[in-house]
């Protein structure tokens, strides 16, 4: 968090209302993980598990400066995008559980939240795999006439695959709206960036594209909004596609079985100190927008809606095994 | 359909099929690596980008995974993309998009996204290019729920199976034999759309029925001439469609020739062929008078020399020689 609140771009309006529905939002996403951490050890929900403990401010950030009718493309620690999106927190825990309320039906689970209702086009769970697709969705926008902007969130990780490189050429190649943005939370799984790339300031690369870059701190969610309107207000003044490496890291496991033998406590408890939230709520005390009344207050409503998520994914039924092929191909009309 | 016949080629049919799409359809769109200015690698699109501009006949980079992600992406977002890979080979940059997205995206989101893409692609051997251009992998593809697979052989299939695969809500990937481009023949004038589903009886015969597809099929209705010199007469099946097998079409010829024959330019292990015989063997067991037989390529990398390359590949010769080895003649 920058001091004075104008450091990328300076242009936002923060006022009470609005400081107040990003802490909110960053808290939702935050309870609700830790809610999932929980279940996952009583064995509720299974599979995968990739939590965005940290990482809140990234996905609330930018889908502020998002339409409805824009898309979303994310990977498999997609939660946060998801909430931030807008998708009801009740169907995507019940997509947790796997039960058929879930937004995905519940055949996608932790790793594939998809909802066509918020245009979020996963949840992928291939490692770069998500950033073709997003310039497919920009292209088709583009060749129709319609003024949208496709996000596609992806980690550092990702940089190493061909598929960024080549998503990033074709999208600056055919100037598609596409609003690229890296969390580079410095470590794919275990192998932490300098290990893994000979260039690690990621920006550059996509600068090697002509694509406008910027890094940013990861952890300054006003940062990330003020920066985030700016690159989306060029994508849709048609100057091509934009990049954004947020810088962050995530507070807990890569997933459930990682022990996390690749770096130092120390290491995370230093991160933890700049968290989103921790610094987020700090300088609203600070500033009086926010005191211990309206602290709890928001704390209470969020456990509210977490736990009526739980019950609701509590009480959600299965997929009967006879619709086990159902959707593997379209139903055609008989 | 008028009776009128006009002479082309399976290179000219594709071309057809493509830019009749185009005309149909203001969604749909060719997009792949030298299908514009150069008029693509095997010449089909050639003329279109001259017809239709470069947004519609769309050259790429050389970017398999990209392109063929965006076609992907391309397609939920509302157009009908035409993806051509250049070969096979090359598709295999591709598989992951092709696999992991295409084929899951529909039933993974409970049923929210459809994928209406098209993509084709050239396959197989017979030109001397060597082990990396010369690949059958289309059973790899015929494996994959979600996708369906098609493979042209005649002109009339050539012509008329695009539009209805760029109809179909869901991904088609379509085999284009790289032998069959510069074949010749009549079509009718004003052929259209054909269906994607079900095999065809391309020849009746009541000995023996010979099972194939795409590039080896021209091969195996030679081989079954020869056969009827000798008084053998061999029914031919054209699989046309790899996934979802036509069974029925399978067992009806099984139930009166009692004998079949798969021939594919796969190689054996693991192959259609394997699926085929399978089916046959569940379906079909109690008809069978001998075992099903299979003509596939030899098990090596296909190899640059003429005498080499013919060696590995399902040849005339070879289908009568497998198809008198059921026969016990």
């Amino acid at each position: 968090m920058s001091d004075t609140h104008t450091s990328a771009g300076g242009k936002l309006h923060l006022n009470r209302d609005h400081a107040l529905h990003l802490l909110r939002e960053m808290l939702r996403i935050r309870r609700f993980e830790e809610r999932c951490a929980e279940l996952y050890t009583q064995e509720k929900i299974r599979g995968f598990l990739h939590l965005y403990v940290g990482e809140e401010a990234i996905a609330v950030g930018v889908m502020q400066c998002l339409a409805p009718e824009d898309a979303v493309v994310a990977t498999y620690r997609e939660h946060g995008h998801a909430l931030a999106r807008g998708i009801d927190m009740k169907t995507l825990m019940a997509e947790m559980y796997g039960k058929q309320e879930g937004v995905s039906r519940g055949r996608g689970g932790s790793m594939h939240v998809f909802d066509a209702a918020t245009r979020l086009y996963g949840g992928n769970a291939i490692v770069g795999g998500g950033l073709p697709l997003a310039v497919g969705l920009a292209l088709a926008d583009k060749m129709q006439g319609r003024a949208r902007v496709t996000s596609c969130f992806f980690g550092e990780g990702a940089v190493a695959e061909g598929a960024f490189h080549e998503s990033l050429n074709l999208a600056a190649l055919w100037r598609l709206p596409v609003l690229f943005i890296c969390e580079n939370n410095l470590y794919a799984m275990g192998t932490a960036l300098e290990r893994s790339e000979s260039e690690t300031e990621i920006f550059h690369k996509a600068a090697s594209y002509k694509v406008p870059a910027v890094s940013l701190d990861g952890m300054d969610v006003i940062a990330i909004e003020a920066t985030t309107r700016q690159a989306v207000a060029a994508i849709r003044a048609g100057e091509g596609p934009q990049f954004l490496e947020c810088r962050t890291y995530r507070f807990r496991a890569h997933s459930m079985f990682d022990a996390q033998l690749y770096r130092d406590k120390a290491e995370v408890e230093a991160w933890k100190r700049k968290g989103p939230l921790l610094r987020f709520r700090h300088w609203l005390e600070e500033t009086h927008m926010l005191d211990a009344a309206e602290a709890e207050r928001i704390e209470s409503e969020v456990e509210d809606e977490l736990a009526a998520a739980v019950a609701f994914a509590e009480s959600g039924t299965w997929e009967p095994v006879e619709d086990l092929l159902r959707d593997v191909h379209t139903e055609q009309p008989a | 359909m008028s009776a009128e016949m006009i002479q082309t080629s399976y290179r000219e049919a594709l071309r057809e099929g493509i830019r009749d799409a185009l005309k149909r359809d203001a969604r749909v769109f060719l997009m792949g690596e030298d299908v514009g200015r150069y008029g693509g690698c095997y010449a089909v699109s050639k003329g279109l980008y001259d017809e239709f501009g470069p947004e519609r006949i769309r050259d790429t980079p050389l970017s398999e995974c990209g392109f063929t992600g965006a076609g992907i992406g391309a397609a939920m977002g509302g157009m009908r993309p035409i993806v051509e890979i250049m070969t096979v080979n090359f598709s295999l940059l591709a598989l992951d998009q092709i696999v992991n997205n295409a084929a899951t995206l529909r039933h993974m989101s409970g049923g929210q996204f459809n994928i209406p893409l098209v993509i084709r692609m050239a396959c197989g051997a017979g030109k001397q290019l060597a082990a990396q251009h010369s690949h059958s992998l289309e059973g790899w593809y015929a494996h994959i729920p979600g996708i369906k697979v098609l493979a042209p052989a005649t002109l009339e299939d050539a012509r008329g199976m695009l539009w209805t695969a760029l109809e179909d809500p869901d991904p088609v990937v379509i085999f284009e034999h790289v032998m069959l481009y510069n074949r010749t023949g009549q079509l009718a004038a004003d052929a259209g759309p054909v269906p994607i589903e079900g095999a065809a009886v391309r020849l009746e015969g009541t000995d023996l029925s010979l099972v194939t597809y795409g590039g080896c099929l021209f091969k195996t209705l030679e081989a079954a001439g020869q056969l009827a010199a000798e008084d053998i007469s061999a029914e031919v099946i054209d699989l046309r469609c790899l996934r979802p097998l036509d069974d029925a079409t399978l067992m009806t010829s099984v139930a009166k020739t009692h004998r079949a024959v798969i021939i594919s330019e796969e190689w054996r292990s693991g192959s259609l062929a394997a699926e085929v015989s399978a089916r046959i063997m569940e379906q079909a067991f109690w008809d069978l008078d001998a075992p099903v037989g299979r003509l596939c390529t030899a098990e090596v990398p296909i190899p640059y020399p003429k005498h080499l390359e013919d060696a590995a590949l399902p040849q005339v010769s070879a289908i009568v020689d497998a198809a008198k080895a059921v026969l016990n003649r």
